[in-house]
């Protein structure tokens, strides 16, 4: 017996999200699988990851505030991915706009500057991981450097950078040798919405970032022209679509994203520079944009739902001592689940009998 | 032993690992398929292989182990990739996110326990050679082994028939379908070969170079394989040369840190990632766009009967 795949020519929208749901399910059974392999109860665990979080007020803020550094990020991915084009380097981009809006915190530490301060490590943020996230694309555009690898390798470089600056210039002097910086001045801090609440005004920008995204894929030339330029770049290139242009674009676009999320998380959740930022947010993204197929307002849903196994692992550790690469194993299953989903969407899949068939 | 031989001795062991998993990518790739999971395959080699040798306290139980984790995570991706003709590079990250995650669950009740390091082979004689007789004739089986392996893949791809028929598939999967080749399933055993591979240098990495278990320790080396891949325009013998320049890099820069020159030691830890990308750069000048890739390479296949 084999595989045989045919291509559908009518994939409703019904049947993604049907998809989307149903790798779900099927990674929830496979992690529950692997935790009953590991001699606990799936049950417990399935209530510690999933259920309990929902149930706790305090729980769900904290899933906004996971949810928003990914969506952020993954929005930015939608961008390139449907461009066929694979910036994997964004938890790079994440650390360096951190970096540059950290600088201004630091920079005007002490200073009683303005309401100016904040607004301006934004932009800095924007613009530093714009700036890393073009090194790849310009490699690629201008010597045919192939986009995976770079972006990549210069994640590494991005977080060398930042412990450096942590550990020697950046150092804060009282901090008993620590390494990490000052805590920011509150002109550098982002506030919460709410008074005494966890989920600080980044979500407001993740908000603004899925509606705008959803009208430029949507509604837009540019939103096409990366549809086009994805899968079918002849036709893009007869259309006179330059794809150089298009793969600057998205990449600054995507590293931006990236870059503000990374400013956010400082200046809102963390409160000074120290050497890890991120439990791997860049990456996780890549699953929540295929989670969310590249679509905004799926992307969101996809953000709080990963948001959930990272809040859930969390709780797990303290509660059942599951570690927590249980967390990120998951992800990996749920990300196969989803691309395996896609496929069966995509193309209708039949049993044949050796031999038989035509 | 001289500071400098000794150098040039760990040189060798930091650039097997990085053959062996780039020999392993290359078969896969000239088959076809891109497979971006060498790094989580690596992982899980390591993590099995190390947590097979303490169990039965055997090396050669730890280095089939770690093959076999390799080639099962493989197995997997395949089944993506083959069985639903899902997007490569998206399962391929997925294989990576996935085996950093299992290697962490699987090496964790490891962590803190040390392998002995495994006797050289000793070639007696020659091995005693000064400078160059350590150097050549007094390695473990593995770094041999490597090199061997870089002569078989070489041969298999250039001088036999089913080298030739792995090499057509991965140039025009359709026009090879349409000759009546078994496309599927060649890429099947070419991405298993790859996961085997991975597996054995993420074994060498937790067995040899380590001797111990910690996650994440294979920091990017399964990343740094695929890059040398294109680095060596998908030829075995400029995979070997390739893998020897990180491998001295990699090393040379530990040496420099140790040495205190005054430079901040976290410049020196990015030489080899700057390294990666100034070699792709520097190809990429030279020959134009990615030269020597296989035609049909990351592209999904299904078949129109």
């Amino acid at each position: 017996m084999r595989f045989e795949l045919t291509p559908r020519t009518n994939a409703s929208t019904m049947m993604r999200v049907f998809a989307s749901v149903a790798a779900f399910i099927t990674a929830f059974l496979i992690a529950g699988f692997v935790i009953w392999l590991m001699g606990r109860s799936p049950i417990a665990a399935f209530d510690v990851y999933v259920l309990q979080p929902l149930s706790d007020p305090w729980s769900l803020q904290e899933l906004v505030v996971k949810a928003t550094p990914m969506a952020l990020i993954a929005i930015g991915l939608a961008y390139c991915f449907r461009a066929n084009l694979w910036n994997i380097g964004a938890e790079g981009q994440y650390v360096i706009g951190a970096v540059l809006g950290g600088w201004l915190a630091l920079r005007t530490h002490g200073s009683d500057a303005g309401f100016w301060v904040l607004p301006l490590m934004l932009l800095l943020g924007v613009i530093g991981g714009a700036l890393w996230g073009l090194i790849p694309a310009f490699l690629k555009t201008r010597f045919g450097v192939n986009e995976i690898l770079t972006s990549l390798m210069l994640v590494y470089v991005a977080q060398l950078i930042l412990d450096y600056l942590v550990r020697g210039p950046w150092r804060d002097p009282k901090g008993f040798n620590f390494p990490q910086s000052v805590t920011f001045d509150p002109s550098a801090t982002l506030h919460p919405i709410f008074e005494g609440g966890r989920v600080h005004y980044g979500a407001v920008f993740a908000a603004i970032a899925v509606l705008v995204t959803a009208i430029i894929l949507g509604r837009t030339l540019f939103g096409y022209r990366l549809k086009l330029t994805g899968d079918a770049p002849r036709a893009a290139r007869f259309a006179g679509f330059s794809s150089k242009a298009t793969t600057l674009a998205v990449f600054a676009i995507s590293g931006g994203l990236a870059g503000l999320a990374g400013i956010l998380e400082v200046s809102g959740q963390i409160g000074q520079l120290q050497p890890s930022i991120s439990p791997g947010y860049g990456f996780t993204a890549i699953t929540v944009a295929f989670l969310g197929r590249l679509n905004p307002v799926g992307i969101l849903v996809a953000s709080l739902v990963v948001a959930l196994t990272f809040i859930g692992g969390e709780s797990a550790q303290i509660m059942l001592k599951l570690p927590l690469d249980l967390t990120q194993a998951f992800q990996g299953i749920l990300l196969m689940c989803v691309l395996a989903a896609d496929a069966m969407v995509s193309y209708r899949i039949r049993f044949a009998t050796r031999g038989g068939g035509k | 032993m001289t500071v400098f031989e000794a150098i040039l001795l760990t040189i060798v062991t930091a650039s097997t690992p990085l053959l062996i998993a780039a020999l392993g990518e290359l078969v896969t790739e000239r088959s076809g398929v891109l497979n971006l999971g060498v790094e989580g395959m690596m992982a899980m080699g390591a993590a099995c292989s190390f947590a097979a040798a303490v169990t039965f306290d055997s090396t050669l139980l730890g280095v089939v182990a770690g093959m076999l984790a390799g080639a099962l995570m493989a197995a997997l991706f395949a089944l993506l990739v083959l069985g639903f003709a899902a997007n490569q590079t998206g399962s391929g990250l997925a294989l990576t996110i996935l085996g950093l995650g299992l290697s962490g669950l699987i090496g964790a009740p490891f962590v803190g326990a040390r392998r002995d390091p495994i006797a050289p082979i000793d070639i007696p004689g020659l091995s005693d050679i000064p400078v160059i007789g350590r150097l050549f004739f007094e390695q473990d089986l593995f770094v041999y082994a490597s090199i061997a392996l870089t002569i078989v893949v070489a041969i298999y791809l250039v001088r036999t028939r089913s080298g030739l028929t792995l090499r057509s598939i991965g140039e025009n999967h359709t026009s090879a379908n349409a000759l009546g080749l078994p496309v599927r399933q060649v890429r099947f055993w070419a991405i298993l070969f790859g996961g085997a591979c991975a597996g054995l240098a993420g074994a060498y990495l937790a067995l040899v170079y380590t001797r111990f278990w910690s996650p994440g320790m294979t920091a990017g080396r399964g990343w740094i394989a695929l890059a040398l891949v294109v680095f060596a325009a998908w030829r075995p013998g400029w995979v070997l040369v390739g893998a020897y320049i990180f491998g001295a890099a990699t090393v040379l820069q530990l040496h420099a840190q140790a040495a205190q020159f005054g430079v901040p030691s976290q410049v020196l830890s990015a030489v080899p990632y700057l390294a990666t990308i100034l070699a792709l750069l520097l190809l990429s000048i030279r020959h134009g766009r990615a030269i020597g890739a296989p035609g049909s390479l990351g592209a999904p296949f299904v078949p129109d009967r």
